[in-house]
């Protein structure tokens, strides 16, 4: 199995330990990983904000890069939505729908396409998991707590693998936390309101870390989290997973 | 970023969040209400069925809007109803104060219509020397307060039962200081039932109108349209043409959808059928358009047209309970608003679609199954296409999307900004950047994955 890593362009730049445990992480389970030096961004930054008309040269890179692969990860939920929704190359429709269906966020990866049942990880610490809007209402990694219907969390099912550590219940399970790609510039009263509640929710109930799938979403609860000079730290999943025993 | 006459959420929400605890109120109580309908979903194993089938049956009759239209009509006539079509709010307006001046009415009773918010009758009346009285006791609220309503189910919502107590001091003569609610409510009740004896003529708006027998279902928890529209001896009910469904049978599902999404409840209190006029009384229904035969051409915006405005998405949306449905600055607020607005007006509503960080609640908790969502999505690039983004935005998107598209100079985009980061944090980290101005960005670090990539594998 060829798996090829995507990761994302602000998770290059900024969070570059998130990459390597992702491939780490995917190597230790026996993947045969390909990282494709070529590749950029998905496009979703010109997308959201109403410029999707301007992703065709995103599209193609992606496409050249990731065509080969048997499948296509990435330590986000949100980056990958994009890509299932709207990849489209007009000259290479059929490598762009073999991506689109063979693209997967880390979490539903390890438990749907590589069935993970047991993890040799070790993190003894009370942990919150954030539930990113995009990866749970979009990807279905987990169920939302506004249908009726059985619980899951793909997410949860793999930290309950890791030794030591112990999951916090939260008040609002799955509020979204303002981040919102441009949103948060732009709204940025209501961004910031919503990820001091959301960062609020998780230090209530206790959490040493805040954990989750999207290093967006992480990224602007630590923002917060800094500026409030809080001893809660955030670690995307693919960190926690990959800790060593 | 708009141009300087036109209002924008962005800003009216900040101006909102300049008070941190009466944000907290606000997402609170919203948060409460989603939280009871939440209870009343599960308490049905059938609900995503239910969902299902409306959604469905909506979708029927927006296939089939004509027939079904002429279809009431003709019910509605032989019934005893007038009816009268209205293409627009000017339209509908003009129809409502001719029958008032028909009939030499100087103030009338008017059970909750957000279509009359829509089409701004009370303030067209009121330059027309007719005074209306809102009789629905949050919509009454905000009218003494002239405020718009904030909430399409909860008008009132964005105001304390302090503030309440004070605006029925000063106009219902309420002693000061007097905030309880079950006071205040009969105070309002003495007040309002003065109005119904004395008004010839209701209004009221329309929840549900059957195609097959041409009668009108309207859902409140107060009665106050019952006691509008049995005492006048005019009764006019304004509908938007989407309002409609096939056959009674079908309001089996939507009742029991509409009050568990809107406010948790299992039912309205009052779900009234009205066909007939009383012996001597006058029965108008008026169908307006005003732009829904626009929205329905429209194929990626038409489902939003099964709306029954229950306001679940209002109530669940973490964007509405933190900016307040005035920053919406439309009839309807919060995401369903903001994918009805700007069918109306591309460039007035152009912020809206943008109030929003899609993370898809709101279409999760539609009675109707609307991908709220989705269109919002769908109308930023119709905005962006219709020449509506303002200029800065479209210059630092093509700019990105310059960089993106090309591994150099995103390589070196990267590399320049982490370098900056490091060396001149000030450059960055200042208060002309919205980010920093209540959070700090990530810690820059000295390699990319790829650098790193490149040099252990």
């Amino acid at each position: 199995m060829k798996v090829g890593l995507f990761i994302p362009c602000y998770i290059d730049q900024f969070y570059p330990q998130v990459g390597i445990a992702t491939l780490q992480l995917l190597e230790k389970l026996g993947c045969e990983v390909g990282y494709p030096t070529g590749q950029t961004c998905c496009g979703q930054p010109m997308a959201n904000s109403g410029f999707e008309h301007l992703t065709d040269g995103c599209n193609r890179l992606f496409v050249n890069n990731f065509a080969d692969f048997d499948y296509i990860v990435a330590p986000s939920g949100s980056c990958v939505l994009h890509v299932k929704d709207h990849l489209h190359v007009t000259d290479k429709e059929t490598a762009a729908t073999h991506i689109r269906e063979h693209i997967y966020e880390l979490s539903e990866f390890l438990t749907d396409i590589l069935k993970v049942e047991r993890l040799s990880a070790k993190f003894p610490h009370k942990v919150g998991i954030h539930q990113s809007c995009h990866g749970q209402r979009g990807l279905h990694v987990s169920q939302m707590t506004e249908l009726v219907g059985p619980a899951f969390s793909k997410p949860q099912q793999l930290l309950q693998m890791v030794d030591g550590l112990e999951l916090v219940t939260l008040n609002r399970a799955d509020e979204c936390c303002g981040f919102g790609g441009t949103f948060c510039v732009f709204e940025e009263a209501v961004s910031v309101k919503m990820g001091k509640d959301r960062v609020a929710d998780h230090i209530h109930n206790g959490a040493e870390y805040i954990t989750g799938n999207d290093v967006s979403c992480l990224m602007h609860m630590e923002g917060i989290l800094r500026r409030q000079k809080s001893n809660v730290k955030v670690l995307h999943i693919a960190e926690i997973l990959n800790s060593e025993v | 970023m708009h141009t300087p006459d036109l209002k924008d959420h962005a800003v009216l929400a900040a101006q909102f969040n300049a008070n941190e605890p009466r944000v907290n109120w606000h997402d609170e109580t919203l948060w409460w209400v989603r939280q009871k309908r939440d209870r009343m979903a599960w308490s049905l194993p059938e609900w995503e069925a239910l969902r299902d089938a409306a959604s469905a049956i909506k979708h029927n009759v927006l296939g089939n809007l004509h027939e079904y239209l002429l279809e009431f009509e003709r019910n509605a006539i032989a019934n005893g109803a007038a009816v009268h079509w209205a293409a627009n709010a000017a339209e509908h307006n003009r129809i409502v104060l001719q029958l008032l001046q028909q009939q030499g009415v100087k103030r009338i009773v008017k059970s909750k219509s957000m279509l009359t918010e829509e089409c701004h009758l009370n303030p067209y009346l009121a330059e027309n020397g007719i005074e209306v009285i809102d009789t629905d006791l949050g919509e009454r609220i905000v009218q003494l307060a002239k405020e718009p309503p904030s909430h399409i189910v909860l008008p009132c919502i964005h105001k304390k039962k302090e503030e309440i107590g004070e605006l029925f001091h000063e106009h219902l003569g309420t002693p000061a200081g007097n905030a309880d609610p079950q006071f205040l409510t009969a105070a309002a009740r003495t007040h309002l039932r003065t109005e119904f004896l004395q008004s010839r003529v209701a209004i009221t708006g329309v929840n549900f109108a059957v195609a097959e027998t041409g009668e009108m279902v309207v859902c409140t928890n107060e009665g106050n349209a019952d006691m509008g529209a049995h005492l006048a001896d005019m009764h006019i009910a304004c509908m938007g043409i989407e309002k409609l469904v096939p056959q009674r049978k079908h309001l089996g599902v939507f009742l029991r959808l509409l009050a568990r999404s809107a406010t948790g409840q299992p039912i309205t209190t009052y779900s009234s059928h009205f066909s007939k006029p009383k012996p001597g009384q006058q029965l108008h229904i008026v169908l307006v358009d005003n732009g829904r035969s626009r929205q329905l051409g429209r194929a990626d915006f038409r489902n939003s047209l099964k709306c029954i405005r229950c306001g679940a998405c209002m109530n669940t949306c973490p964007v509405y309970r933190r900016s307040g449905g005035h920053s919406y600055h439309n009839a309807i607020a919060g995401p369903i608003g903001a994918i009805l607005a700007p069918n109306l007006d591309m460039k007035q509503y152009a912020d809206l679609p943008f109030a929003s960080t899609l993370c898809g609640s709101c279409s999760n908790v539609c009675p109707v199954k609307i991908d709220i969502h989705q269109q919002l999505y769908k109308w930023r690039q119709v905005i962006t296409e219709e020449g509506q983004a303002p200029a800065s935005k479209a210059a630092g998107m093509k700019l990105m999307a310059a960089v993106l598209s090309s591994p150099g100079r995103y390589r070196f985009a990267g590399k320049a900004a982490r370098w900056l980061l490091r060396t001149m944090p000030g450059l960055i980290n200042n208060r002309f950047n919205p980010w920093y101005k209540q959070r700090e960005l990530p810690e820059p670090p000295a390699t990319s994955f790829a650098a790193w990539y490149k040099k252990n594998r």
